[in-house]
């Protein structure tokens, strides 16, 4: 185990390395210009553009900026921002515990969906539950995020008046006060993630489910006399969570990446909407720290899957 | 107008017997800014308006918050490193200039003692000074008191190359002189007219010298107070977000009495303007937002929610039409656009007249801006009222076929106009905006009447402004024969403003498409009267040649002017708020409050 956890590390270290070459290339040769609003301002003096190119290291070939990006993220250093002036590990702290609760709190909210009513759906396959369930599931993921997103706005905060639609991350209130805010902003941004998300791993669980319950073993157990609930959740839930591990474990990165869609409705300040608007400003260090990150997680994480399935079922050896 | 004409009516207003509003609006219909005209007025000796604003609460703070919407965030809070307008807003809840422009083009005080004039003395007979008088007792939100070391400080600041701050072009050619702790007095290298630049609105935020003192020039970026403001404003910081969130509480010691009302500030930034109209105008979450570049119809319906209503502020921005005078299809010297060439229709001046015939500004008016546009045929804001008489503008199809028939432009088989083998066709671009391309199919719609053949390009709003030499769609290159677009007026003196037609300015190779004239008209009298009025002392003399300049570009028909955009911004029902089209939406964020 050591050792494969070893050798996937060496593994990864080229992917990540081919990974920031990729961006950073394609990051510079796309067109735009981050000073490019001042250019349209006649006040501005074209000299001032041309400085602040030459002071932020614009002019330079491709090759020697990625480089010196490359040796500063060694040295922990992520960047500075252009448009913002402020060191870009501050800008992504400053939105990541935001983007952490939202996401987080929907990804939560999708798998407690999707477990107890994939699960049930399987066991009794066809019934009116499963129907409803399925014809459910199908509507959640068929309808996409941006149009359920301003379907509740329309309904709970244009036509009810019930929630806010602005989402504000520092509530000055304190104690429950605090709490009653945050929840109620947040509701409707986690609804509409988390509803998509469970709605889609349902569908995955319940698959999954049947594929195991028509084994053989399964028989074997309920011919033991074991009774319905032990048969399972010991012997195939286990088995047929899996695939779904992985489809979960795949999934985590996103809470860090954000939402880009949903944060931009709801004006959720994650990593998304800086994401979106770096991309927007072509405030290329800010770009390439969160692409950068991202593409880590994702590695990262395909790692702990595999990991998880060994612990998950034995039969499985790494050599 | 000629110059005579303008000093009668300075003398009219001197006399009493025409409003100063009056001339001031005048003035604006003939191609000159309110600030302008106001300035003239100053010249000649006659006192501002005195506008005291209607501010009713008799005390300080008690007022709640005030929530703002921003759909473009500030990104950061230092107002000399401004990227656009939203960095200055947010820093200028913080920061404050000496002076700042009202709607009508008045200065008003905000950190001077007083307006300098001839009459106390601040305006030097040469028109190379100006006397700053500074209010006394006005302290930092730290406690320190403000002075003149301030002010020149942040002359010594903007100026130097080094800290490349974007207000460097108006403090670098001035100089900044201390007379006593609480006088400043500004020289310029030659005579000014308009000399309310350096320290007044948007640009002239003054910064503390005490907390930027160690970070002047190549260490500007390391500043702590880059991005924790500490200034004079009615607001002091509390927190940052960038791109998201700005939070100000009460400045306690503001140096203006019972100001400011509410107690804290709130500018959320982010998301689109249709949801921050819908958050201000239906449901009444927050009490103002910014730029509603929304169709009418749509901020309409929100409004009858009854939370708040749209405010229309007349400004200087304008939608128009440019007819490329060069050939954009042929490379010239291994250039497209070349001035060397000639474009084989619209340097002909019927085709100008017939294309200027064929702009429908009425319908575009009408079914696409509604409210938030008004239609005009001169290259100036036009308040309704007020509209020049010599700057008429019409919509006939007859006329331009008429036109275009005895220019020898004759109909083919096919419908389209053609001359020497060379067939009507123009390929018209514009950014991706839904409203534009509503515009696009309305001109498309008339000239097809005409015979004139449009084909209709869109380009992404990123790529069409921005200034990437290597990309062929850029506003700058314009390589079509005709484009529109909205050209800003961001600075009240029209200096700036009116260089986008002299022939040095010129966009080509040479000057990697950078030059501001993209049209590429160019004539020796338009060159010639700019030329004079830069070294114009006398504002009326000034304003004569500035508006005999507009005329020329409109009479040649160089370009096409469609739609004046005033300001568009929405306010909860009860905030009460004193706007201006000539300066920043918090230019007196003092006097905001909330009516009971």
């Amino acid at each position: 185990m050591g050792s494969y956890l070893l050798r996937r590390l060496l593994i990864a270290l080229p992917s990540v390395l081919g990974i920031s070459v990729v961006l950073f290339t394609v990051l510079a040769l796309a067109p735009g210009d981050p000073f490019e609003e001042l250019a349209t301002n006649p006040n501005v003096p074209a000299e001032v553009r041309a400085m602040l190119r030459a002071k932020f290291g614009l002019d330079d070939p491709i090759w020697q900026r990625y480089f010196h990006w490359l040796t500063a993220m060694l040295r922990g250093d992520w960047g500075f921002s252009f448009i913002s002036r402020v060191d870009v590990d501050t800008l992504i702290l400053q939105r990541l515990p935001v983007t952490l609760v939202v996401i987080g709190a929907s990804q939560v909210l999708a798998m407690l969906i999707a477990l107890p009513v994939g699960i049930y759906s399987a066991a009794k396959p066809y019934s009116w539950f499963d129907r409803i369930a399925s014809t459910l599931a199908f509507i959640g993921f068929s309808l996409p995020t941006f149009f359920t997103g301003l379907l509740l706005i329309l309904l709970f905060s244009i036509t009810l008046d019930w929630l806010p639609f602005v989402y504000r991350a520092d509530i000055s209130a304190t104690g429950w006060q605090w709490w009653w805010e945050h929840i109620r902003q947040s509701i409707m941004p986690v609804m509409v993630l988390g509803l998509f998300q469970g709605a889609s791993w349902t569908r995955y669980v319940r698959s999954a489910m049947l594929d195991v319950i028509r084994l053989d073993y399964v028989t074997t157990a309920r011919s033991k006399g074991l009774k319905e609930r032990v048969v399972v959740m010991k012997h195939v839930v286990r088995n047929a969570l899996i695939p779904v591990v992985t489809l979960v474990a795949l999934q985590m990165p996103a809470v860090f990446g954000g939402a880009i869609v949903t944060e931009q409705i709801f004006r959720i300040p994650g990593i998304g909407s800086l994401l979106i608007d770096a991309i927007l400003r072509n405030d290329t260090p800010v770009i390439m720290a969160v692409t950068f990150v991202f593409a880590c997680l994702v590695i990262l994480f395909n790692l702990i899957a595999d990991l998880l399935y060994g612990w998950l079922d034995p039969r499985i050896s790494y050599r | 107008m000629q110059e005579r004409e303008i000093t009668h009516l300075i003398e009219d207003v001197r006399v009493g017997k025409l409003p100063r509003r009056n001339f001031i609006l005048q003035m604006v219909s003939l191609g000159l800014t309110a600030p302008m005209a106001s300035m003239m007025l100053m010249h000649a000796g006659v006192a501002q308006a005195q506008t005291a604003p209607t501010y009713k609460p008799t005390k300080r703070g008690g007022g709640g918050a005030l929530k703002v919407l921003w759909w473009q965030g500030a990104t950061l809070l230092q107002p000399h490193f401004a990227n656009g307008t939203k960095d200055q807003e947010g820093s200028r809840i913080f920061y404050e200039p000496l002076a700042v422009w009202d709607n009508d083009g008045n200065l008003v005080p905000i950190l001077a003692a007083e307006i300098p004039t001839k009459a106390n003395g601040g305006l030097s007979a040469d028109g190379k000074s100006v006397t700053w008088k500074l209010k006394k007792g006005v302290t930092w939100h730290d406690g320190q008191p403000f002075t003149a070391d301030d002010c020149i400080f942040t002359w010594e600041y903007a100026k130097d190359p080094a800290t490349t701050a974007v207000t460097m072009g108006i403090y670098k050619d001035v100089k900044v002189e201390k007379v006593d702790s609480h006088t400043i007095k500004v020289t310029f290298a030659k005579p000014t007219p308009f000399w309310a630049t350096a320290f007044v609105a948007a640009e002239g935020m003054i910064i503390p010298k005490h907390l930027f003192a160690p970070y002047i020039g190549d260490k500007s970026r390391d500043a702590p107070t880059n991005l924790k403001p500490v200034g004079t404003g009615p607001y002091k910081f509390v927190d940052f977000k960038p791109g998201d969130m700005v939070r100000g509480e009460i400045n306690n010691n503001y140096h203006m009495a019972n100001r400011p009302f509410f107690d804290s500030i709130e500018m959320k930034g982010g998301g689109d303007a249709t949801s921050a109209a819908r958050a201000v105008l239906q449901t009444g979450e927050y009490d103002y937002a910014w730029n509603l570049q929304v169709e009418d119809e749509v901020l309409k319906r929100m409004e009858a929610g009854g939370k708040g209503k749209v405010h229309i502020i007349p400004s200087g921005d304008i939608e128009f039409i440019q007819l490329n005078f060069t050939d954009p299809f042929t490379e010239v010297e291994g250039e497209r656009a070349s001035i060397k060439s000639k474009h084989f229709a619209f340097t002909d001046p019927a085709v100008r007249q017939a294309m200027s015939l064929l702009a429908d500004r009425k319908s575009i008016q009408e079914f696409i801006y509604g409210r938030t546009g008004v239609a005009t045929g001169n290259f100036v804001n036009n308040p309704p009222r007020f509209r020049s008489p010599n700057t008429t503008w019409e919509f006939n199809i007859d006329k331009a076929n008429a036109v275009l028939e005895t220019a020898g432009w004759k109909k083919g088989s096919d419908g389209v106009r053609e001359k020497g083998g060379k067939k009507m066709k123009f390929v018209l671009q514009t950014s991706v905006n839904s409203i534009r391309q509503k515009e696009q199919a309305v001109l498309k719609q008339a000239c097809q009447k005409a015979g004139v053949d449009l084909e209709l390009k869109s380009v992404t709003a990123a790529v069409f402004f921005s200034s990437d030499v290597a990309n062929p769609d850029t506003y700058g290159k314009f390589w079509a024969d005709m484009q529109m677009y909205t050209t800003t007026m961001t600075q009240p003196d029209a200096e700036r403003f009116m260089d986008q037609y002299t022939s040095w300015e010129i966009s080509s190779k040479a000057n990697k498409w950078q030059g501001r004239n993209m049209c590429r008209w160019s004539s020796p009298d338009f060159d010639k009267a700019y030329r004079a009025a830069e070294g114009e002392l006398d504002p009326v003399k000034r304003a004569a040649l500035y508006i005999s300049m507009n005329d020329m570009v409109i009479k040649a028909n160089a370009v096409i002017p469609l739609i004046s955009r005033p300001r568009v911004r929405g306010a909860n029902l009860k905030l009460v708020s004193t706007l201006s089209g000539w300066d920043l939406d918090f230019s007196t964020l003092q006097n905001w409050y909330r009516e009971a």
